[in-house]
């Protein structure tokens, strides 16, 4: 579905990717692990038209992603959830929603958004209760789960999600592990960034390994679980007394 | 002060004079007001100043003196021309200057914005001279009598259009897609061009929208204090004040300030000397600065976050 070939990454002088080949298949969970500053929301930011200067390829369903601009790559069927949940806070949760499904406004009409929002708040009781308030004033596992709803109203085939369980506590975050895994069972196909790495590894089914803006390994992810190096570097000692929670 | 004193002698005098004072203020004021709106549209979505957002207010008088003298147009054609006119002007404006630039930096944006309102007077000058024009007052120019205080029928309309505008503006930010796009790249630029908003289009629609308020607001006061040239300047920095006074990014803090702005100004004028007119104002505003920096409605937490 996805294919990125050689690609590099630059900020000015300074080079975020050096040369990163990776591929998804259709409905496929893959994870990217790697520590701060390897380059992971730089490759999803590329992926998405967010950086200025890419060289390499990327391509969805043979379509070349390079040098368009982020709304024909929305337009193409790829949503980002960018890190941080990066809502809208000001507008309302219903005005978040309606505006992850922007560019069907025009094709669809409004009647089929709203029945789509009611199809989300099924899945999120939580946001309906809340859908007059301004998402500002949603709680960080609220706003999580808004932001990941409003990438779905877009009826992506390829969805982002970049640290979706940063900054929130365990419970919220597995809570958030429990939504990706119910997205796939719905056949959603996935790319998922975590620094959380058991937990990602858990539920993907390959994974990569970026670290400085390279790719160092790549696999099943029960192959990754039992890899040394990862082991080592990824679910060593440091993290456990957070991973068992 | 000394002004002041003979005035107050008489009890009933004085009020209906106060009440004259306020209802002029709430009229000049309400084209602040008008400015204060374009600035904080462009401000929203582009986190700039556009200092040539006064111009617009002088070319939307401009080009209707132009179009019901000149030309001989009924004021209701010319009107929607005026206001066309202006607006393609923004909307070139934000193509060939602001729309080129890749990752501009906002301070150079402001300087741009300066640059192209010197262009715009300098264009006028060539085009109409230096001359003041007036426009005829939209129906009769009789004044009508409120309490005791008269008001011309230009000051009726001009509060009725100016209502209007706010009013359909905010159906608009409020109601449309298009409106909470606006509003979401004003919130978060990098998640709304995440969510498939074309982003430069929304700036190129914000500057569209500003200059053709900017339009209204022009012929709408030029029947009532005449247009020349240069007064752009002015009209441009008075806006700035009330949309600076009523916190950046809060458009009905706009609109109050503005008119804030104008009732000070014309009591001062009134009471103590219309020399210090224009500067009553701009010293209201400072003073509302030195304690509350965000401006009177804006939240202290947000203007940290501002570029400027
Ligand atoms: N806008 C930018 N300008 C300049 N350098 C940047 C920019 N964004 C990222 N970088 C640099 O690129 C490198 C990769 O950053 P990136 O944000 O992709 O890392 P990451 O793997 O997502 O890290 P984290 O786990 O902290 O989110 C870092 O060295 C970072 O300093
Ligand atoms: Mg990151």
């Amino acid at each position: 579905m996805l294919t990125i070939r050689n690609l590099e990454a630059y900020y000015g002088a300074i080079q975020a990717l050096k040369g990163v080949s990776l591929h998804i298949l259709p409905e496929e969970i893959v994870c990217l692990i790697g520590a701060n500053g390897a380059g992971k929301s730089t490759l999803l930011h590329a992926i998405s038209g967010l950086v200025p200067l890419v060289k390499g390829e990327i391509s969805l369903d043979g379509v070349s992603l390079v040098g368009r601009s982020p709304e024909e790559i929305v337009a193409l069927g790829i949503s980002q959830v960018a890190e941080g949940r990066q809502i809208f806070a000001p507008l309302t949760v219903l005005e978040n929603l309606e505006l992850g499904a922007y560019q069907r406004f025009r094709k669809e009409g409004r009647r089929q958004i709203a029945q789509e929002i009611e199809r989300i708040f099924e899945l999120f009781p939580a946001l309906k209760e809340r859908k007059a308030q301004p998402a500002g004033t949603l709680s960080g596992g609220e706003q999580q789960m808004l932001v990941i709803s409003r990438a779905l109203m877009s009826k992506p085939k390829l969805l982002l999600l970049d640290e979706p369980s940063m900054g929130l506590a365990p419970i919220v975050a597995k809570e958030i592990f429990q939504i990706i895994r119910d997205l796939r069972k719905s056949g959603t196909t996935i790319l998922l960034v975590e620094q959380n790495a058991q937990m990602a590894l858990s539920l993907a089914d390959r994974g990569y390994v970026l670290e400085t803006g390279k790719i160092i390994l790549e696999g099943e992810t029960a192959e990754l679980l039992q890899n040394r190096e990862v082991k080592r570097a990824y679910l060593g000692k440091g993290r456990k007394g957070f991973l068992e929670e | 002060m000394i002004g002041l004193a003979p005035i107050l002698e008489s009890q009933e005098m004085s009020a209906s004079i106060i009440l004259q004072l306020i209802l002029s203020g709430v009229t000049i004021g309400s084209i602040y007001a008008m400015v204060a709106l374009g600035f904080n549209i462009i401000y929203n979505s582009t986190s700039i100043i556009n200092f040539a957002q006064g111009e617009f207010v002088m070319l939307g008088g401009m080009f209707m003196v132009s179009l019901v003298g000149p030309l001989n147009l009924p004021m209701w054609v010319a009107f929607p021309i005026a206001v066309l006119a202006v607006t393609l002007i923004g909307t070139a404006f934000e193509r060939l200057c602001i729309h080129p630039l890749k990752m501009p930096s906002v301070l150079s944006l402001i300087i741009i914005t300066i640059a192209g309102s010197i262009l715009l007077k300098g264009g006028a000058m060539f085009a109409w001279g230096k001359e003041t024009f007036s426009l005829p007052h939209f129906s009769t120019e009789k004044p009508i009598l409120l309490l005791e205080a008269t008001i011309l029928p230009q000051t009726v309309w001009i509060l009725g259009i100016i209502g209007m505008v706010v009013l359909l503006l905010a159906l608009f930010f409020r109601f449309t897609i298009v409106g909470k796009a606006m509003r979401a790249c004003a919130a978060n630029r990098p998640a709304a061009s995440l969510v498939g908003i074309n982003v430069k289009r929304i700036v190129l629609l914000s500057f569209a929208l500003s200059a053709a308020i900017g339009a209204i607001a022009g012929i709408i006061i030029t029947p009532i204090s005449l247009m020349d040239y240069e007064r752009g300047a002015i009209l441009g920095l008075k806006g700035f004040g009330a949309a600076v006074l009523g916190g950046l990014g809060n458009p009905m803090g706009a609109v109050v300030a503005g008119f804030l702005i104008g009732i000070v100004e014309s009591l001062c004028a009134g009471l103590i000397s219309s020399h210090y007119k224009d500067a009553v104002g701009l010293v209201v505003l400072l003073m509302v600065l030195f304690i509350k920096p965000s401006g009177l409605f804006g939240s202290a937490q947000v203007s940290k976050l501002k570029k400027f």
